[in-house]
């Protein structure tokens, strides 16, 4: 009990250690590949339901980079929105949309050779930007650990106008799924 | 030491990765997770800039700027969904070079 | 907790350049990362702590998963065998206390076949994707106040549901790589029931949190820590009509009947696990016991006072013996707290399989026109009067309940007998009434119940009985 107090005191004096400074390189590490790996996955699998597996995979790799940077909530928004959420309703778009359990959709030559250039390129200019700008110097943080108060004061202060039409523009799209959806029933029933 | 250029290239080649996934795929829900995957890209940009800017101690702009795109995200799924399910109505296959009938 | 809540600023430099351009060196403060926490017991780097760490998971959380999960399926089919006038398993040790045992022998020894048509690589990750997720949702559990793993997730509510929200893909890709009718069936009503509950369940959850004003576990113990007028679902009218919302959305997000369309097994055969044998099979089951567990224990301690007892003993002389720093004292309280909690949990989880037994089920679109158009509707309208209420009466969140002795009238008067008050005690009553009803219910089928003798040595021959 009163070690946890100890460790609470000790973390909240925000000394910089060798140590921490190590398992959160080893973490960020670890949870870059999974995301860079996984993103690979998304490109190369030509199964859609693979591609949505790997993309669950970046999803979390991404939601631990999160995590790294002090993010909490937002790795927890991550995983409940896109991986519980978004992904699912893909999914389940996937299902709804194949003819086949495993129907593949393969792309011409030429279109993989224009592709794999053209991201090749950008890979590289971003890659050459990033490390030529003198963003490398930039280590200060702005380390917080327990931001969720920050966070919903911020939510429902500075940023009330964009939260609000935010949610009209989920209603909006509400209405337009369904409207959608209903759409194509009805056209069904007439034939 | 992680530094933000580490976050940076990271977010890049996921974006790459993303890019690339639009331009190979067939599958209009392929190109859909391309999107995702840009957007997510984005996401790990703002999160980190704020986390790595000077003068900010304690501002979240960059979070809650990544959770609008994350609403915005699940907003666009649902809908490109709904097209999707009409495409699929209408053409019987999800597969994008299909959707050629305004072609003269 | 005095650390929770309290931020710690970066020393920043405050002649740097605002966008920190190249040269300007600013200290480094890197602050060890929640995962960090989670992984190194708070010490940073220390091997202590992973070790200690590694230890607590291997020695308590999987093991009292495990068993629960073995004794969960033991008690559903003796309650199941209640219900329906027989005896259930009773043959393997006491009371068939170790039938789960020899099941699990069983499954272990089978040969797990994977399917010829199956997609090999997601069929084996699928049950992992399942289990996994819930597994790791102990990590914010709040047994007692100082028995959790990691107390200082300043949202940890909301970290619990969303790892819980993983585990639906492992349903789904079961379902998918089995490339079997009756799975995908099964995989695509868990996706549009799950996806759909989540947001009731999910809005249940924040008018309870509206309340309590916080989303830290410990936090949220704490405050119901003053008998069970304190309880969150006697705060206000609408957190009690919440709990029974969040009950019937998690049974739903929990494919529990009479919601358990992805594996209703007379029409599907099995759902989303009929091509799974063996081991794999086994970690769905564990999968969803666990699940159980986990949604009971976030119910209890969202709504029903976490490891506090009804009397408010527990917060009292926890602050009592901290300020004496009479440590046995504490461990002890802390032990008889988890107890509390995991017996209420297990309550929950007790009238999930009484329900099981007793409900039909329905169809989907009776289950999609549940969710939709009564659940979200009731949730939303919860939300708003759980908004409005404290405006109304003024609410006693923050009031010091632990420092009352709950033995004492003049402390109780103390605490000031608002309108607040007045609510939370007609609401405990009306708790205790509902929860007198169901003991004595129970009791009373104990009773009068109608012993079913298990005869299967004197059994009679098939002939005689046609």
């Amino acid at each position: 009990m009163n070690t946890t107090l100890a460790i609470l005191a000790q973390n909240s004096a925000g000394a910089p250690d060798g140590a921490t400074a190590l398992i959160n390189t080893a973490l960020f590490y670890v949870f870059a590949a999974m995301a860079v790996g996984s993103a690979i996955g998304v490109m190369v699998s030509r199964n859609i339901v693979r591609t949505a597996v790997c993309l669950l995979m970046a999803l979390l790799g991404v939601a631990g980079l999160y995590l790294g940077m002090h993010a909490e909530f937002l790795a927890a928004v991550q995983l409940v929105v896109y991986a519980g959420g978004t992904l699912v309703l893909i999914i389940f778009g996937v299902m709804l949309t194949n003819n086949s359990t495993f129907q593949l959709y393969r792309p011409k030559r030429l279109e993989v050779v224009v592709g794999s250039g053209l991201v090749a390129m950008l890979a590289t200019v971003l890659i050459t930007a990033i490390l030529r700008s003198g963003m490398a110097d930039r280590v200060v943080t702005s380390g917080n650990t327990y931001a969720i108060q920050t966070l919903g004061e911020a939510l429902l202060g500075d940023y009330l106008v964009p939260f609000e039409l935010i949610s009209v523009l989920l209603l909006a799209v509400m209405i337009g799924a369904a409207y959608l959806a209903k759409g194509r029933r009805r056209e069904g029933e007439g034939q | 030491m992680v530094g933000l250029p580490h976050y940076l290239i990271v977010a890049a080649i996921m974006m790459c990765c993303g890019v690339g996934t639009i331009l190979l795929k067939r599958n209009a829900i392929g190109i859909l997770l391309g999107v995702e995957l840009i957007l997510n890209a984005a996401n790990v940009n703002l999160v980190a800039f704020n986390r790595y800017n000077a003068n900010a101690s304690g501002n979240l702009d960059g979070q809650i700027f990544a959770i609008f795109v994350i609403v915005l995200a699940a907003a666009e799924a649902a809908v490109a969904l709904a097209i999707f399910l009409n495409f699929y109505n209408n053409f019987s296959t999800v597969d994008v070079e299909r959707g050629d009938n305004l072609k003269g | 907790m005095p650390g929770v809540g309290k931020r710690t600023e970066p020393p920043g430099d405050a002649s740097a350049s605002p966008w920190g351009f190249r040269g300007v060196q600013i200290r480094q403060v890197d602050t060890p990362t929640l995962m960090q926490r989670v992984l190194f017991h708070g010490e940073p780097g220390s091997m202590a702590g992973l070790l200690w760490n590694v230890a607590l998971i291997l020695l308590v959380f999987l093991p009292f998963m495990s068993v629960f999960a073995m004794l969960a399926i033991w008690g559903e089919r003796r309650v199941a065998g209640r219900m329906q006038c027989r005896p259930g398993p009773n043959r393997v040790g006491p009371f068939g206390l170790f039938q789960s045992v020899a099941d699990g022998i069983k499954l272990i020894l089978k040969e797990d076949l994977i399917p010829a048509n199956a997609d090999a690589v997601l069929f084996r990750l699928a049950p992992y994707l399942a289990f996994a997720p819930v597994f790791a949702a102990f990590m914010a559990l709040p047994f007692a106040q100082d028995f959790t793993y990691e107390p200082r997730v300043s949202s940890g509510l909301f970290w619990i549901l969303a790892i819980l929200s993983v585990e639906i893909m492992g349903v789904i890709l079961a379902g998918w790589a089995s490339n079997n009718k009756w799975s995908i069936y099964g995989a695509m009503r868990e996706a549009c029931q799950m996806v759909s509950y989540e947001i009731p369940l999910g809005i249940s959850i924040i008018v309870a949190v509206m309340a309590a004003g916080t989303l830290n576990m410990v936090e949220l113990g704490k405050i119901q820590s003053g008998g069970i007028h304190t309880w969150l679902i006697c705060r206000n009218p609408f957190v009690f009509l919440a709990f029974f919302v969040y009950f019937i959305a998690s049974l739903a997000s929990n494919k529990r009947a009479p919601f358990d369309l992805p594996e209703s097994e007379s029409e599907l055969v099995a759902g989303f696990h009929t091509e799974y044998s063996g081991l794999r099979f086994s970690m769905f089951f564990f999968a969803e016991y666990a699940a159980m567990f986990v949604v009971g224990a976030i119910q209890v301690a969202t709504f029903l006072g976490g490891w506090n007892d009804p009397f408010g003993l527990i917060g009292y002389y926890h602050a009592k013996w901290s300020k004496e720093q009479f440590d046995m004292g504490l461990i002890a309280l802390n032990c008889i707290g988890s107890a509390i909690f995991v017996l209420k949990a297990c309550g929950i989880v007790l009238v999930q399989m009484w329900l099981r037994w007793t409900l039909p089920r329905p169809r989907i679109d009776q289950v999609l026109y549940t969710c939709v158009k009564v659940l979200l509707p009731i949730a939303c309208i919860l939300l708003l009067g759980g908004a409005i209420w404290p405006l109304i009466v003024p609410d006693t969140v923050g009031m010091p309940w632990a420092t009352y002795n709950p033995w004492s009238v003049a402390d109780w008067q103390k605490a000031g007998a608002t309108g607040a008050l007045i609510t939370q005690g007609l609401l405990a009553i009306l708790v205790i009434a509902i929860k007198g009803s169901l003991i004595g219910w129970v009791a009373y089928a104990w009773f009068t119940r109608k012993t079913v003798r298990p005869r299967l040595s004197e059994a009679e021959p098939i002939a005689e009985v046609v």
